[in-house]
């Protein structure tokens, strides 16, 4: 069994690391010269994607911001009742939760990549 | 002199299906406490009310109870500091009521001893005329903590407690801390063991409630912090395990 | 009732106990909102693999004032969320709570003290900053 603390330092560490990492993310958004809804446009967008750096933050994003707030819905449903069934339940309800979107936001950042 | 309401919870588990609160008008002068108007009305108003109490003077941690919605010692709040004219005291919250005001510690005390508040030390064996030398400074990294009178407000007051019947709580947890940091104990191992548990220290979340409630400047919150500080390896250097020492010469 | 647990009404309530615990309620309370934006989020976004009319159908449903409005609290709750969940870090870490000593009467906790509470504090300005900003970049082009 995964002890306590290692799942709350993985929850320390992606919550560090999802400041620096949607911090870039935002930026993307604010320092298009032709601004905020330029940077949103269709070619603009798709341009981002192919820029495989920006891809890997994306990527980053998406598995740092999954782990720390599925983590932290599990600790919310765990200090909320207790019992073993409901544990385990509430324990394989996240990780299914992080790995389904971790899943389906890869896929669209490998499609959007390469269209 | 001021005259203050009472409200004061009733409840008999074993047979009321529900609680109502019963109302008295007393006078406060300045240094009535809420303990002392609770047992002017036992004594000449209505003796059936069940409330736990002792000292007196905030020394034993029996007469906690829910005073205006927040867990303070009765005998160590006074009717004019609440600056109410209704008072309404209730049993403390997150522990189960044995009747009226009167609270069961049976788990809370449960969850103390679960954190082997006690010197485990095997050298003790063979203390034999010799003792543990401890520094001031040594001294100074528990005692607070054992200032502690088990009186439950802190327990009562935590948002983890209210939810969660495995998380030992803020006294639990901040005595497992006071046990932990003392150089006499040599079980550090064995009681971080203890605490990093899916419902141990990590279901705190440093709402401060209970160091807010604390009658004894335990802090409670601090402990918790410092003692989740070692499990994560901070400070490790900090605690030596003291020797025995002979003084005989 | 015997029970007397104050259950799921006791972290509710912000109004009682002070500055830490109306951290520790907006912190739950924007971890789960930010949570749910995230995966509002990862779905809307994937709008963009089926092309450009579906992306722009996507933008129009977004891009609304009610929409601005959203992403305003978001950016919000990020903020906070951030700030004051490096506040935890540190705090977590046995730093800024101060050290146990001899407690006098009248009893001042020092894990509870104007470091801690000031750090709140900044943490819900420099939220309500974000969201100004935040207000400013959407509605300042429209
Ligand atoms: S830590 Fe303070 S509030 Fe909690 S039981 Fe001990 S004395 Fe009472
Ligand atoms: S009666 Fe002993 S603490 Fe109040």
């Amino acid at each position: 069994m995964v002890r306590e603390s290692s799942i709350m330092k993985i929850h320390y560490y992606t919550g560090i690391a999802a400041i620096v990492l949607v911090a870039i993310h935002i930026m993307f958004r604010l320092t298009v010269p032709d601004g905020y809804s330029a940077s949103l446009e269709y070619e603009n967008v798709i341009a981002n994607y192919k820029n495989v750096s920006y891809a890997l933050v994306l990527e980053l994003i998406l598995v740092t911001v999954a782990v720390h707030g599925f983590n932290g819905l599990r600790v919310i449903l765990l200090e909320l009742r207790q019992g073993d069934a409901w544990e385990s339940a509430v324990k394989w309800l996240c990780v299914g939760g992080a790995v389904a979107v971790i899943a389906y936001g890869t896929r669209t950042i490998i499609l959007a990549g390469m269209m | 002199m001021k005259r203050v309401r009472i409200r004061v919870f009733r409840y008999n588990p074993a047979h009321d299906s529900s609680a109502r609160y019963d109302e008295f008008e007393v006078e406060a002068e300045r240094w009535t406490t809420v303990l002392d108007a609770l047992l002017y009305i036992k004594a000449h108003r209505d003796h059936s009310i069940a409330l736990r109490y002792s000292c007196r003077m905030a020394s034993c941690g029996s007469c906690g109870m829910m005073i205006n919605g927040i867990p303070r010692l009765a005998c160590y709040t006074k009717v004019y500091e609440l600056e109410s004219d209704v008072i309404t005291c209730r049993p403390l919250a997150n522990f189960p009521i044995i009747r009226d005001l009167a609270a069961d510690f049976g788990a809370f005390f449960a969850k103390h001893k679960s954190m082997k508040p006690y010197i485990i030390n095997d050298s003790v064996d063979s203390i034999d005329g010799k003792e543990f030398i401890q520094k001031p400074e040594e001294v100074d990294k528990y005692l607070q903590f054992s200032y502690c009178i088990k009186c439950g407000l802190c327990y009562a007051a935590c948002p983890t407690v209210a939810t969660d019947k495995r998380f030992p709580g803020p006294q639990a947890l901040a005595q497992m801390y006071r046990y932990l940091i003392d150089s006499r104990d040599a079980a550090t191992d064995e009681r971080l063991k203890v605490v990093d548990d899916r419902h141990g220290v990590w279901r705190c979340h440093f709402a401060g409630s209970c160091s807010m409630v604390c009658p004894k400047g335990v802090d409670p919150a601090l402990g918790i912090q410092l003692l989740r500080a070692y499990l994560l390896g901070m400070n490790r250097g900090s605690k030596v395990v003291a020797e025995l020492y002979s003084n005989k010469k | 009732m015997k029970e007397n647990r104050e259950g799921i009404k006791g972290w509710l309530n912000p109004t009682r106990y002070g500055a830490n615990r109306f951290a520790y309620w907006l912190q739950r309370l924007t971890g789960l909102g930010l949570l749910a934006y995230f995966i509002a989020h990862i779905v809307e976004t994937s709008n963009i693999v089926y092309g450009k009319s579906a992306w722009e159908k996507m933008l129009a449903f977004t891009q609304t004032t009610e929409g601005h409005i959203i992403l305003m609290v978001v950016i919000g709750m990020c903020a906070f969320h951030a700030a004051n969940g490096v506040r935890l870090y540190i705090a977590e870490h046995g730093k800024g709570v101060g050290r146990p000593g001899r407690p006098e009467y009248p009893y001042r906790p020092t894990s509870l003290g104007l470091g801690m509470r000031a750090c709140i504090w900044v943490s819900v300005a420099l939220a309500a900053l974000a969201m100004m900003y935040g207000a400013y970049v959407l509605f300042g082009e429209a």
